[in-house]
């Protein structure tokens, strides 16, 4: 049983399991500090962002500076953001036979893996997965197409350049390897390759293993998976938590008895409390805001905003805010908060009951019906409009990068009556506030992420027992800027197996039973084998059995075959009636189609590409096996 | 009429006084009689024998003694019970005896237990203990071997209900009651009654195994009564045969290989030790103290925390601790061998003894440094001051592998800082002082808690993951860390402190609970800064230390947590009452938006924080530290806050906010406060009448400490206001001023205080009684024959006080003439009054004649009250 560990972003996982004759992708994360590198795409032009000194060498060469840009001595790319996407070259992802998805912010790099690797397998997640996955990619399309920028940079990616660039530019890995924002149809490709899953359910994979989603408790329909065999089981546990907030609590107890429990995804702030963050929020929300000052939280549109709008709607009376306005700016933003209303069996307890009363789980609901919380796709339209100072904006993107954020952060910068809190922990503050320097406006950092802190984790591996623990290297010792605090790492017996990007890791995990069925009769040998170049998984275990071609079955409905045809274009179609079935001819084209009950027929001449697009088309009626 | 109270609501304890809860009186239906001008009443609590009980005993005592009848409430016989034995406190228990057969027979009875029920067992073991306390009645009990079967072998160890904890329990406290004179101890001898007490030591019921232990204590000190005087004490060897018995079933405990066997002997010579001063005691120290001392040879040595509680006893003793064979050398002993954990009380205690050779002193005090020594050693802080650390490197290594364990930890240092702050309060305190250290090593303990400690060793690094986000340990090093404000320390540690005081209010980690010890700790250095200073401003230091301070308060005042929200105001206030005079502060809290923001808090959702918020704002404008600093705004505004705080009077619907806002009506008046000052008599209206509404009985009874606060000063007004100025006598009588009579009559003022003379609520009705008897003596002290004539509205009034009486409160006082107030107050019975509402409510109940009736009327009537209840 190997790994192959294709990220090394803690949070933004991507691994391949070998597991028997399986080969299993663990989430796709997408490492998006890279965008950190870049100056921020502004929505309305920025005179100060388009008037910065272009950079030069020491030297004095200036070849670099249509590229880069200074700002108060930090050195940023100019061009459309770039991300950091999981290794595609430490495995043949096109092999990969499923992709397991954990939570809604594991898996924005599907669709490099989906649709550019080859990969023709499936992908299994939740519904709220699949659907804030969705809000998420899309908003991100969005911030990224309608900021359009002719200017894509590459010469600073030249190996010899790179070196002379000051940090962070020198020190970024792979930086060849960083891509540009995916299309919204790629996007919806590779949603379309989705199944979906609901909490224990137990999907088998060819016979050889099964997979089971369990709840995380981290996120709406956030899971963690077991995948056994008949006599192993591996646990993957990724971003989970035991707070209570509005998801499922988390299932901890099927996680018991695991040969490999392989854990990722803890909180990225181990020091700071939820609570405490909350709170600190609220007070230093409160404070700017009773001094006429507007705060500004950039933000994902899902997730702890929810719970932020929650809390805000105990707190907002007792603190005399009432009529402040609370903006909620986001393409997806109303999407986003009805989504979160009728996900009920979802959610936690005391929000599923809600339901029944009827009422809406989340709070948030009410704050709109009173007009204290109004959302809008973007800060065109309606929103120039309702605009009332002070205000409360949540808007993205966390990084500062692009979205309406950075409109806000042009805005309010300059005035110290203003607080930006950031609350998301996926960025640094400090990187993420760099190219806005020098700023007037008031920062505080309050991250809030509820994701499992080592306390929890020790208490967890404790309780689950599990044989090996596998986890990023990160995990087994202390964070860099802590190094005394032993407390802040993995501590479990025997010690944990650490893996970092690029790494194969040979789990520690030997197979000592299989089960296998015996048939009276020999299975009939294959009589064609195929050509194909493609290693496929039956080809390791039996090396001189070849593939077989897929089975098909079923019949094709004559009337839905028709219109399938006109809606690809084909035009002036006739049906004639056989004994046999039944002629369709197209006779602009000069192509008849014989469907008959045991055989059908492509009759076209000498067109290959025609010929192909109809078999494809008469295929989509078939089943294979 | 029968009152039925017992039955109905059984009280937890037959002594419950007035519980400030008035609901509890009224659910009791008691009825009280306040204004009975001349009225008598008929029945007296005190707890003899009269003729009514006597009539009534026979019947009990049938009803007691039959198993048909169940007694239902325990609470009723622990009543009798005591009853009983006050009883014979005062009376002859042999007369009683002979006076009610019915009690002997009822014993008598006892003694064919499958009649009775445990209970009855229990009650009747522990009433023959307290009649056969008398010797002579011990006689008379034993002419009939009444005794013999009760507590001798064929007697309650012999029922089957001595399987039962109250039945071993009641025989245990029987003898116990019984034991007080030599015949008493003959029939302990005789009836074997010695080994079974021993095998009750270790009963599985704690209660039981700790009464035996009690009892072998009496037995032991009533064998050697008597051996005190004059003569030498003999050698154990020859002392009485039960005594020897005890003392040798003690050692052999105390040879016992069994923990709880060892723990037994401990328990016992505690309290023997404990107990009397008697010189014997010197002679069985100095036989046992070998033993106990060779318990410390063992490992691990048994029964570490009663070896501490004896060595404490004996090292108490007046008798022990200056005897030849003292308590010394085996106390130094102990603090060597035992774990610091269970070293820490013993050194508190040794330190805590008014004679104490010094050596042991500084032993102790080292022992009890010791983890705080480890802790600055393990953070390479300086080390500590010589003796802080010599001599205990090996104690030293053991705290350090405690400090491993993260429960052992916490708790070790948890019992360490509490027995450090309890220490510095005492006289006992050690001299020198480590003030310095012990400052270093709380503040090392904070900065471990909150991660913010720079270890630069593995040690340390591992007391930070131990001790990160502890909260126990914060809470307690805080409490530590204020109390070692009363000492002087120098610059640089109070700058260490402020900072690190700073850390924890500002850490949104710190918890609420956390977050008021912090407050609490500021305030106490704050004060001591003044201290240092020497003059009554703030330090230089604290006040950069305020300038910092107040933008944290900011943000405290606006927490989510209503619990934080509290402690900030209930900070500000004590600031603003300490230093609210002064420029400096004053300066720093204006600039800041603290008083806008404790403004706003009055309409918070949660009352405790409202009334924290009056609290809050009302020091801030008495003080003139409100939020708009300009003059003609100052004066709006404080209107506004006038009006507010009434707002919240009348219409709050929490009794916090408004006890708080009378509070501070109360302060202001006392003050003399200038929006109080302009207009009193509206002042005093409106606050009455707002009051007179009011549900919750605190607000009334500050209603009328405002009235008092008013009285007192109005009277001042109309008398010289120089108690030393040499006047005319006339000029000093306290013929009231007619002006102040008048004044009194215009406000609401007698209808409020009369009102509340007839309050359901004692504290209210008491307050009143004391208010009008202040006016009375102030106004008309004497009542010569032609004052008592009524004035013409006085009838009237009199009319309607009797009408509020009788609970029609609805009807107004009406009009009151000066001469009609002062006939009023004559007329009134007001001292009769006041003794008796002094009485606690259910004085009446208590009587032993309403027991013995509610106990007869229980079991007679059992089914139709059952019927009652539903």
């Amino acid at each position: 049983m190997k790994l192959y560990c294709l990220s090394g972003h803690p949070t933004l996982p991507c691994n391949v399991l070998k597991f028997k004759s399986t080969t299993i992708m663990l989430d796709c994360g997408l490492d998006m500090t890279s965008t950190l590198n870049f100056l921020p795409l502004p929505l309305v032009q920025s005179p100060r962002l388009s008037n910065l000194p272009g950079w030069s060498l020491k030297d004095g060469s200036v070849f670099l500076d249509k590229e880069l840009k200074e700002c108060s001595g930090h050195v940023f790319v100019d061009s459309v953001p770039e991300f950091c996407l999981p290794e595609t070259e430490l495995i043949d992802l096109s092999t990969v036979d499923v992709i397991l998805i954990s939570n809604y912010h594991c898996m924005m790099a599907l669709p490099y893996i989906t649709e550019h690797t080859g990969f023709t397998g499936t992908v299994y997640a939740t519904e709220p997965t699949v659907q804030i996955g969705r809000l998420l990619m899309e908003e991100l399309v969005n911030f990224i197409e309608r900021v359009p920028k002719a200017q894509s940079a590459s010469l600073w990616k030249n190996k010899d350049v790179q070196r002379l660039l000051p940090s962070p530019l020198k020190d970024a890995v792979e930086v060849t390897t960083w891509r540009r924002c995916y299309t919204m149809q790629e996007v919806n490709s590779a949603l379309s390759k989705i199944q979906l899953v609901g909490y224990s359910q137990k999907i088998e994979l060819f016979g050889a293993v099964q997979v089971t989603p369990l709840s995380s408790g981290y996120a709406l329909g956030s899971s963690n998976w077991i995948i056994q065999s008949h006599y192993e089981k591996v646990s993957y546990v990724s971003g989970s938590s035991l707070l209570t907030t509005h998801p499922q609590p988390m299932d901890q107890a099927s996680l018991k008895n695991s040969d490999v429990l392989l854990l990722t995804g803890l909180t990225q702030i181990p020091t700071a409390n939820p609570d405490g963050m909350v709170g600190e929020f609220c007070s230093n929300l409160a404070l700017t805001v009773r001094n006429g000052g507007n705060v500004l939280v950039p933000c994902y549109p899902s997730g702890v905003i929810y719970d932020l709008l929650e809390c805000l709607y105990q707190y907002i009376d007792s603190a005399g805010l009432s009529s402040i306005p609370f903006y909620f700016i986001s393409p997806v933003a109303n999407s986003s908060l009805e989504f979160s209303q009728i996900f009920a069996e979802w959610l936690c307890h005391n929000k599923q009951s809600k339901v029944y009363l009827p009422e809406p789980p989340f709070p948030h609901a009410e704050l709109i019906q009173t007009n204290k919380l109004k959302h809008y796709p973007s800060i065109h339209g309606d929103f120039s409009n309702d605009f009332r100072q002070p205000c409360v904006v949540f808007t993205g993107h966390p990084s500062l990068r692009c979205g309406d954020v950075v409109h806000f952060m042009e805005l309010w910068g300059k005035s110290s009556l203003n607080t930006v809190i950031f609350t998301e922990p996926d960025f640094s503050y400090l990187e993420a506030l760099a190219p806005y320097q020098p700023l007037a406006m008031k920062c505080v950092y309050c991250p809030i992420d509820t994701r499992l802190n080592f306390i929890q984790v020790s208490k967890l591996l404790k309780e689950v027992q599990p044989l090996h623990v596998v986890c990023p290297e990160q995990y087994t010792q202390p964070p860099p800027a802590q190094s005394h605090r032993m407390d802040l790492m993995i501590d479990c017996q025997p010690p944990a197996m650490s893996y970092r990007r690029a790494e194969v890791l040979a789990l520690p995990f030997k197979r000592r039973y299989e089960k296998i069925e015996i048939m009276p009769e020999p299975p009939p040998r294959p009589t064609q084998p195929t050509s194909s170049k493609k290693r496929k998984r039956v080809s390791e275990d039996v090396p001189d059995c070849k593939v077989l071609k897929p089975l098909l079955s079923g019949s094709i409905p004559v009337e839905q075959f028709v219109q399938t045809l006109e809606k690809h274009g084909f035009s002036d179609i006739k049906v004639e009636d056989t004994a046999k079935g039944h002629i369709v001819l197209l006779q602009e084209a000069e192509t008849l189609i014989q469907l008959e009950e045991d055989s059908t027929h492509i009759i076209c001449d000498n067109d290959e590409t025609l010929r192909v697009r109809l078999r494809d088309l008469v295929l989509k009626f078939l089943q294979k096996f | 009429p029968r009152c039925t109270f017992w039955t109905l609501v059984p009280a937890a304890d037959g002594h419950q006084e007035w519980d400030s809860n008035s609901r509890l009186a009224r659910s009791r239906g008691v009825a009280f009689s306040y204004l009975a001008v001349g009225g008598k009443d008929r029945r007296t609590s005190v707890l003899i024998m009269d003729p009514e009980c006597s009539r009534l005993l026979p019947a009990l005592c049938a009803v007691l003694a039959d198993p048909r009848q169940p007694v239902a409430d325990d609470t009723c016989l622990e009543k009798l019970l005591d009853w009983f034995k006050t009883v014979t406190e005062t009376e002859s228990s042999l007369q009683l005896l002979q006076d009610h057969p019915c009690l002997v027979e009822l014993l008598s009875h006892v003694l064919k237990p499958q009649d009775v029920s445990p209970r009855v067992l229990s009650f009747a073991l522990r009433l023959a203990g307290a009649f056969a306390a008398q010797e002579d009645c011990f006689q008379y009990l034993q002419q009939g071997d009444l005794l013999l079967g009760l507590f001798g072998e064929a007697g309650a160890l012999g029922w089957s209900a001595w399987s039962i904890p109250s039945v071993r329990s009641g025989w245990i406290q029987g003898l116990c009651a019984l034991a007080h004179h030599p015949s008493a101890l003959h029939f302990l001898a005789d009836s074997g009654a010695v080994d079974t007490v021993f095998s009750l030591q270790g009963d599985p019921s704690l209660f039981v195994a700790s009464a035996a232990s009690q009892l072998l204590v009496y037995i032991l000190a009533l064998s050697m009564q008597g051996r005190d005087a004059g003569s030498p004490i003999p050698e154990v060897a020859a002392w009485p045969v039960c005594a020897q018995k005890i003392v040798s079933h003690v050692q052999e405990s105390l040879h016992s290989t069994a923990a709880p066997q060892v723990t037994q002997a401990l328990n016992v010579l505690t309290t023997t030790f404990g107990r009397c001063r008697s010189p014997w005691m010197e002679v069985l120290w100095g036989q046992l103290s070998p033993l106990v001392a060779s318990l410390l040879k063992r490992d691990p040595i048994p029964a570490a925390h009663s070896l501490v509680d004896l060595l404490l006893s004996v090292a108490r003793s007046p008798v022990l601790s200056s005897a030849a064979c003292g308590p010394w050398e085996i106390l130094a002993q102990t603090l060597h061998r035992l774990s610091p954990t269970q070293a820490g009380p013993l050194a508190l205690g040794t330190l805590k003894l008014q004679r104490c050779p010094q050596e042991l002193r500084t032993q102790a005090f080292g022992i009890l440094l010791q983890p705080l020594a480890c802790i600055l050693k393990a953070t390479a802080q300086a080390p500590g001051p010589p003796g802080l650390l010599d001599g205990t490197a090996g104690g030293s290594m053991t705290v350090d592998t405690l400090l491993s364990s993260k429960s052992a930890c916490v708790g070790l240092l948890c019992q360490t800082l509490a027995h450090l702050e309890e220490l510095q309060t005492l006289p006992q305190c050690p001299s020198p002082w480590p003030q310095e250290p012990l400052l270093d090593a709380a503040v090392i303990i904070l900065r471990l808690c909150d991660g913010s400690a720079d270890p630069s060793s593995s040690g340390a690094g591992r007391l930070c993951g131990t001790l990160a986000g502890c909260i126990r340990v914060q809470r307690a090093a805080l409490d530590f860390l204020g109390t070692l404000s009363q000492g002087m320390s120098p610059q640089e540690s109070m700058l260490q402190v402020f900072a690190i005081l700073l850390k924890n209010l500002e850490s949104p980690e710190s918890s609420p609970t956390v977050l008021k010890k912090a407050f609490q700790a500021t305030l106490r250095w704050l004060q001591s800064s003044v201290k240092t200073s020497g003059c009554s401003d703030l330090s230089p230091d604290a006040l950069l230390f305020l300038g910092e301070l107040f933008p944290v308060l900011q943000k405290r005042l606006c927490s989510p947590c209503w619990e934080v929200r509290d402690s900030a105001l209930e900070f500000l206030t004590h600031l603003s009452q300490h230093w609210g005079g002064q420029a400096d502060f004053r300066e720093e809290l204006q600039s800041s938006e603290v008083p806008m923001l404790a403004c706003q808090l009055l309409q918070d959702p949660e009352s405790y924080v409202r009334a924290s918020a009056v609290a809050a704002t009302g020091q801030l404008f008495s003080r003139g530290l409100q939020a708009t600093p300009t003059s003609s705004e100052n004066l709006q505004a404080q209107q506004g806050l006038l009006m507010d705080l009434m707002y919240i009077l009348s219409t709050d619907s929490e009794g916090f906010p408004r006890r708080a806002v009378l509070q501070v009506f109360t302060q202001w008046l006392r003050d003399g406060h200038a929006d109080v000052a302009r207009d009193t008599e509206w002042f005093v209206t409106t606050v009455l009448q707002a009051v007179s509404r009011d549900l919750d009985w605190e607000v009334r009874v500050q209603g009328l400490e405002l009235v008092q606060v008013f009285l007192t000063q109005t009277l001042g007004r109309f008398r010289p206001r120089c108690p030393y100025a040499v006047t005319l006598p006339e000029a000093t009588s306290p013929t009231p001023h007619p002006e102040f009579l008048r004044t009194l009559c215009r406000l609401p003022l007698f209808e409020f205080v009369f009102r509340a003379l007839f309050d359901c609520d004692r504290p209210v009705a008491q307050k009143a009684c004391d208010l009008l008897l202040f006016l009375r003596d102030e106004t008309a002290p004497s009542s010569g024959p032609q004052e008592t004539r009524d004035g013409p509205n006085s009838a009237s009034v009199e009319v309607a006080l009797q009408r509020w009486q009788e609970g029609e409160q609805g009807q107004p006082l009406g009009d009151l003439e000066p001469e009609a107030m002062l006939a009023l107050l004559r007329s009134l019975d007001l001292e009769g009054l006041q003794g008796k509402l002094a009485k606690s409510s259910d004085h009446i109940e208590k009587s032993p004649q309403s027991l013995l009736q509610d106990m007869l009327a229980t079991v007679g009537m059992l089914e139709e009250n059952e019927a009652d209840c539903y």
